[in-house]
Parts: structure tokens; sequence; C-alpha cells
């Protein structure tokens, strides 16, 4: 209730910027986005993306590979309860192979074996579930680090981090530096995507907000979601999935 | 599909691609899955051997792509629908300049995204299409490891010169479909002029980053 009170107020003090009746309806918040949509940009800036530069400069191709498969093995636990959630069993039973073979042949997951035994990885979080679901995608939202969002998969993210495995690590400084680590090689994986984005936006906050609702409208139909011939209604369109 | 099957079909592809090239089968006849993937192989292929390229120059990277991909794109219907509503508000002249610089700056996202995918696997998936269809969907996927495969979808329309990619969707974002907003923003503040120059600005900046680089 408060946190609504003090958005409502930062709305307010930042909506001086643009007129309302320009603003796109899917993002209502727009002002206030972009705010920290300037934050996150400062903050990758400074921090991540020289990291992330290092990272790829410093750490062979191979080692990386074997992080990313690592962190993906960790994260197809869920992926698969995501799946089995949606009623995709045969989909939750391959992600939970994929789990079973690499975390055992594929030694702890820093070798992915059960791509070439033919379980390919799947992309589902608890944002998509709610989707598949039914719930509509409500306002855009830009998350402070985290960036793009919505009310509905900002709600998934933090049960995707609630349940992340990662928070059971003990002692702290271990978990702290897996998590480092982590976002360090999410950020490098996207160093390629960022570059692309900046160049072929006019407005990259309008470029990237409209990339990121088509991609999770797209993820929620796995692939298949139907083509939208008029753009000004597609708010709400992914309600029911095919 | 295993990896070795797909190299295999790659090199069966590129035997096809130079049968193509060597034999004049007139556009029209390739039917839309096999150019993508002729096209596909044969710039990725012509990427891995060019040390420049590979290197970072850019502007060697745009040639070819010029060259070698853009008589497939059909730029007019892609900067139509980009635009959507606007486009009829804008005169010959205008749709004229707005085509031309909407090209040059998607010729430079694809150089960098062609770029970025060249050491990847590919996987072209077989034509669901009836032979009578004249606007069909070639879907590709770019097999990463230890990651989920990335869609690219080319929508395409059969015209007279052969089929033309009139949208690609990357993961599910159709680049038309993106530019609109912006675009229709920038039209609304600015007018068709103001975008334009909002284009052809852009697209300088970039020619000049470029070459700062080298």
């Amino acid at each position: 209730m408060t946190r609504g009170l003090v958005l409502a107020a930062a709305i307010g003090v930042l909506s001086g910027c643009a007129s309302t009746a320009d603003r796109d309806p899917r993002d209502p918040f727009e002002p206030l986005n972009r705010g920290i949509y300037r934050f996150n940009d400062k903050v990758d800036t400074a921090i991540a993306r020289p990291v992330a530069n290092a990272y790829q400069k410093v750490v062979p191709a191979e080692v990386r590979g074997r992080v990313r498969n690592f962190f993906g093995n960790i994260g197809d636990f869920f992926i698969g309860v995501n799946n089995f959630l949606q009623g995709k069993f045969e989909d939750g039973v391959s992600d939970w192979a994929r789990f079973a073979f690499n975390t055992t042949i594929g030694l702890f997951g820093i070798h992915d074996v059960a791509t070439d035994m033919g379980y390919e990885k799947h992309n589902e979080d608890f944002g998509q579930t709610f989707g598949r679901w039914g719930a509509p995608s409500g306002p855009y939202l830009i998350l402070p680090i985290l960036g793009s969002s919505t009310v509905r998969d900002g709600i998934g993210t933090g049960i995707d981090l609630y349940v992340d495995p990662l928070t059971e690590v003990r002692p702290y400084h271990l978990q702290y530096g897996l998590a480092g680590l982590r976002l360090t090689q999410t950020r490098a994986d996207l160093l390629d995507a960022s570059r692309i984005l900046e160049e072929a936006a006019l407005d990259r906050y309008v470029f990237q907000r409209d990339a990121y609702l088509q991609r999770r409208r797209s993820l929620i139909y796995d692939g298949q979601a139907p083509r939208e011939k008029e753009p000004e209604d597609d708010t709400d369109k992914d309600k029911k999935p095919r | 599909m295993t990896l070795t099957k797909i190299r295999s079909l790659a090199s069966t592809a590129l035997a096809a691609a130079a049968l193509v090239a060597a034999a004049p089968v007139p556009a029209q006849d390739v039917a839309p899955d096999q150019l993508v993937k002729t096209v596909t192989l044969e710039v990725v292929d012509l990427i891995a051997k060019d040390k420049e390229i590979r290197s970072g120059n850019r502007a060697k990277l745009v040639q070819l792509i010029d060259a070698k991909v853009l008589p497939h794109f059909n730029f007019h219907a892609m900067t139509a629908l980009a635009l959507g509503q606007s486009w009829n508000k804008a005169n010959p002249e205008q749709k004229k300049r707005l085509t031309e610089e909407f090209r040059t700056l998607l010729v430079r996202t694809y150089a960098s995204a062609l770029a970025a995918f060249s050491e990847q696997k590919f996987d072209f998936r077989p034509l669901r299409a009836k032979p009578s269809d004249t606007d069909v969907t070639v879907q590709v996927r770019v097999l990463q490891p230890g990651a989920q495969p990335v869609p690219i979808d080319y929508s395409m329309e059969k015209t007279a010169t052969g089929w033309k990619v009139y949208d690609v969707m990357v993961g599910g974002v159709s680049l038309v479909a993106n530019y609109r907003t912006e675009f229709n923003n920038v039209v609304r503040e600015s007018g068709i002029d103001g975008l334009v120059k909002n284009l052809s600005t852009k697209n300088r900046a970039l020619e000049g980053a470029g070459l700062e680089k080298k």
C-alpha cells in the first residue's frame, strides 16, 4: 500500500516531462521507468559492462561455456517445475532429465551432455507461467538493476529469486561469489545484443521496451504467438495462449 | 538433429549454393527456404574466410551484406510496414528517402547480428507451406551451446523477381513492429521530415563511430 503511494507520488513528480496524451497505454509509468532506466544505464556503464568485457577478454571461451552450463543446469530444475505448472508434462520431464544427466554425467552441470542426447534446453519462468494461466502483463516496469519487466513478470521474478537454489548456498561469501559470477556471465552473454540495440535504436528506451514486450509474448506462446496485424490493440492479447 | 548431421547438411547446402551460383537458375524459381539457407550459409562462410571482417572491418562486412543479402529484401515494404499509418502521409520523395535511410540502418543492425552469430550452427527448419502460397515464414534456428536456440523467422513474399523478405523476427521480436512505435513517436513530434532527419543523423553517427574504431 505504502509502496503504491510512493510510486504514485514519484510518478506525479516525474510526469512533468511528457504530456499524458502521448503516452503508450502499455507504459503508464514511463517517466518513472525512464528515470530508473537512466540509473541502470549508469550502473551498467560504470560497473557491469566493464566487468563483463574484462571477463570475456580474460576468461577463455571454453571456461565461459562451462560456467554458462553450470548455472544453466541449476536453472533447468525450476524450468521443469514451470513446465509442469503450465501442463507441458513432456517438456517438464525433458527438463528434469536434462538436470539429472547434466548433474551426474555432466559433472555438476559443467558439461551439457543432455543437449547431445536430444533434450533441448527450454526457457521458462514464473512470469511466463502466470501468462500461460491467463494473467495479463500489466503495465511495463523497469526494475532497478534487473531492467525490463512488467507487473506480472516482476512478481514472477520475485518468485524465481525466492526459490533460486543459490540462496541456499552457505557460507555467504560463496553464495555472493557465485551470484556475482552468474551476473557477470549473463551480462557477458548480452554484450553483443546490447551493442546491436545501441546501433539499431533511435530511442533505446522505446526500442528495448517494445522488444521486451514482444519477446515475452513470444515466450509465453513458446514461439508460436499468433501474428499481430494491428499494434494498437496488443495490450493484453496474451490472455488465451493457443 | 545432431550437430554432425547439421554440419553435413551445411556442407551439402554449401555445395548446392555453389551449384546455384554456377548454374543460371532464375531467382524466382528458388524456393524461399532454399534461398534463405543458401544465402545464410554463403554469407557465414564468406565471413569465416575473411580475416579482415573477422578482425572487425565493419565497412567490408556491410559491403558483403549489401551485395549478397540485400537483393533478397523488400525494403519498400519493410519501411511501409514500420511506418504503419504514417506511410500514407508521406509524399513520394519522403518515401524514397525514408526507405534509403531505413535500409542503411537495417543493414548495419543485420551485419552486427550476423557477425555475432557467425560462429554458431544453424538449423534450417522444413518449410510448412503449400506450393501455391505466396506469403510464407521461413524458420531458422541458431544453436548455441548451453542456451535455448534462437529462432529467426523470415517473413517472405513471392514477387516477380523471386521471394523477398519483408520482416525478420529474432527470438519472437519482429524488427518491423519494433520500429513502429519509435517511428510514430518521431513522426508525431516532428513530422515525416523529422523522421528522415533523425534516421539520417543516426546513420551518419554510426558511420563516424565505425571509422573511429579502425
